[in-house]
């Protein structure tokens, strides 16, 4: 069996699966976008922009989610960096594996049934409740942005977590060493070797966040009480409410466009951001 | 077992609604909200096909029966009994709108047996040719001579019958009367305004274009189905300006009102019953412009794998002893006389299951148009993203 061969045996399975659950659906929602509606629902072919023409109407939905979701995979970045640096780079060896198995333990259960319980902690018997209680009145918490905001950061934490945690895992201790044997305080020391060695795992962790968010439709449905409309929740009210497919179609095609821009465009800066770091090497 | 029971206490009728209560976490909304509709729920099947198989009475109807049905809405005791008597175990889906159901049923290869479609639907599902006209000679049980029209009618099109009645509602509101300071609501106009007013922030309505927009619509005194240009326009109007002071769009209303987080909201009318069996404070409003009142029937979905158990299924259902058990865990009125004779007098003079006639003759059965209305679902996508 030649290389060749065996290579192209290797890939089967993959390149199968890739066939049939990616270029295949995506060719029948690309079809179905320039179809139209059928007068009960569904789609007729056809071949007609219309549905395109018509994206505007769901502009609000797409600002929504142009909006939440980098906001959304900022705030994790915040919160997740200093977890991962302490699991990576503070933690008793002891502890550590308890420790990030405790960061895993939550996806054991459902994102619906975790949603739910932050329904409870954020409703008025909630945290609400307790701040009323030392004195601060009128706090409404479930059904805004913010509570939004708080299930997607709960929800997609552990995503951040992780490719941080990896590369500042295998971060070469000496490195820190020489940094402070060379005079550098700890603050210069995380700014100028760690950060920027930890920038892959930030990296990839961003973009998991930020790829998922942009799909997102049930923590917006569930803790912003239906009033925060997100592109995810569009596609689920026109599939399975109006089922105008056509149009349904044209919008998840318009979405996967956006998600191609934003990550072709991230990756040419981090791929620069890249190069400039290693002429600062070589220098 | 089957419990053979003529006559119903009104303990067992509270043990019965308690059982149900307990029940209601799954709701339409959950449904909605994960876009499955699919929190399927399998009762003991497989095994049984492992075992020798006994004879029954109604001959081999196959070991199981696929219903396609609403969230709390059966007693899981008479499956159990159905299965007893005839082998056929019910595995049931359940779906959180009629929109979900007609896409599944329109995308093909449900493998459903019976499901349960709402009345405004069935002309729909006739047009496209999803489900099969009903052959009476398996439906013994199914006394036409037996139900209100009201309620039976839309089951029958072009004088086939398609579908047979289950039980009926209205879709009116809930308010929580610690917090009217004494007034008694008895309008939608007041629903509206008092959301824009001393209820702002405690209003819910429905994620559900029929009844959020027919309810608006009611605001003018348009019809609940109106597909009118300038209706709809005022409606929107109405709904956009009301979306800053709502607490929620959510049909899930259940858990908000009985927290206190919300004081109001768009009910169907098993859910104000509950609410208000719970907390006597919480009212059960119709509208007095009107509103919807809505019928749920039993059809046979187009090439339904089992088609046998499908109509023993229905007929089981519609045998007055069983369907007075449904009742009694659904909450929601049946227009079968049959049945109703084995009800207690005390839920068949509930004012909130039967209301009073003058409220009654002002509702509107949803049309099915009001459901297709491409202009509706667009007012309603702009009203949410608003």
């Amino acid at each position: 069996m030649s290389i060749r061969t065996r290579n192209w045996l290797l890939l089967a399975p993959a390149g199968t699966l890739f066939l049939a659950l990616l270029i295949v659906p995506l060719t029948v929602v690309l079809v179905f976008s320039f179809g139209e509606r059928a007068p009960a629902g569904g789609v007729v072919p056809a071949f007609t922009l219309e549905q395109y023409a018509n994206l505007p109407a769901r502009w609000t939905a797409f600002k929504n989610t142009l909006t939440l979701a980098p906001i959304g995979t900022l705030a994790a970045l915040l919160i997740a960096y200093p977890l991962a640096y302490f699991l990576a780079v503070r933690a008793d060896p002891r502890w550590k594996t308890i420790l990030l198995i405790l960061v895993i333990v939550p996806f054991w259960t459902s994102i619906l049934i975790r949603s739910y319980a932050w329904i409870f902690l954020l409703g008025g018997r909630g945290l609400p409740a307790l701040l009323e209680w030392i004195g601060i009145d009128g706090v409404r918490l479930i059904n805004t942005p913010f509570a939004v905001l708080v299930g997607i950061v709960y929800g997609y934490l552990p995503l951040m977590v992780f490719p941080i945690y990896v590369s500042l895992e295998r971060l070469d201790k000496r490195l820190l060493e020489a940094s402070s044997d060379l005079g550098a305080p700890p603050w210069r020391t995380f700014l100028q070797v760690t950060l920027p060695l930890s920038v892959p795992g930030i990296a990839t962790g961003c973009m998991l966040v930020f790829i998922l968010l942009m799909g997102e439709f049930l923590i917006p449905a569930m803790l912003g009480g239906g009033k925060v409309f997100f592109v995810g929740n569009a596609l689920v009210d026109l599939f399975l409410q109006s089922r105008n497919w056509a149009y349904g179609s044209a919008v998840a095609v318009a979405l996967v466009v956006i998600m191609l821009i934003t990550v072709t465009v991230y990756m040419r800066l981090l791929n620069r951001l890249g190069a400039s770091r290693d002429d600062v090497a070589i220098m | 077992m089957t419990k053979v029971t003529d006559h119903i206490s009104k303990q067992k009728f509270m043990e019965e609604l308690n059982r149900f209560r307990k029940g209601s976490i799954t709701r339409r909304h959950f449904l909605n909200v994960t876009g499955l509709g699919a929190a399927t729920a399998v009762m003991g099947a497989a095994i049984p096909g492992l075992l020798t198989r006994p004879a029954f009475a109604a001959g081999d109807i196959g070991d199981r029966v696929i219903l396609a049905t609403w969230p709390n809405y059966h007693d899981p005791a008479n499956f159990e009994a159905f299965t007893e008597a005839t082998g056929a175990h019910v595995q049931m889906n359940v779906f959180g709108s009629n929109e979900e159901m007609l896409a599944k049923l329109q995308a093909g290869g449900t493998g459903w047996d019976v499901f349960v479609p709402t009345n405004y639907t069935i002309t729909t599902y006739v047009g496209e040719d999803l489900i099969e006209p009903l052959d009476t000679s398996m439906l013994p049980n199914y006394d036409p001579a037996a139900y209100d029209p009201r309620f039976s009618d839309a089951g029958s099109v072009d004088g086939k019958l398609y579908a047979v009645p289950k039980d009926w509602g209205t879709t009116g509101y809930v308010v929580n009367n610690n917090h009217t300071g004494g007034k008694k609501l008895t309008s939608w106009k007041e629903f509206w305004d008092m959301t824009m007013d001393s209820f702002s922030g405690r209003t819910m309505v429905h994620d559900y274009q029929l009844t959020t927009i027919g309810n608006a619509l009611k605001y003018f005194g348009y019809s609940f189905n109106s597909i009118d240009e300038k209706e709809l326009a005022d409606a929107e109007k109405l709904l956009i300006d009301a979306k800053p002071h709502l607490f929620a769009i959510s049909s899930d209303y259940q858990p908000s009102i009985r927290n206190g987080d919300a004081w109001m909201s768009m009910a169907w009318t098993g859910d104000g019953k509950q609410l208000n069996a719970d907390m006597p404070e919480i009212e059960y409003v119709l509208g007095v412009e009107g509103g919807e009142i809505w019928s749920d029937y039993y059809a046979v979905p187009k090439g339904a794998p089992h088609r046998d158990a499908a109509y023993a299924l229905i007929n089981f259902l519609l045998d007055p002893q069983v369907n007075a058990r449904e009742v009694l865990a659904h909450g929601y009125p049946t227009a079968d006389a049959h049945t109703n004779k084995l009800l207690p007098e005390s839920l068949l003079n509930d004012p909130i299951l039967y209301p009073a006639k003058e409220l009654l003759t002002a509702l509107e059965f949803g049309a099915a148009v009001t459901l297709t209305d491409p202009n509706r679902a667009e007012l309603m996508a702009r009203f949410k993203s608003a």
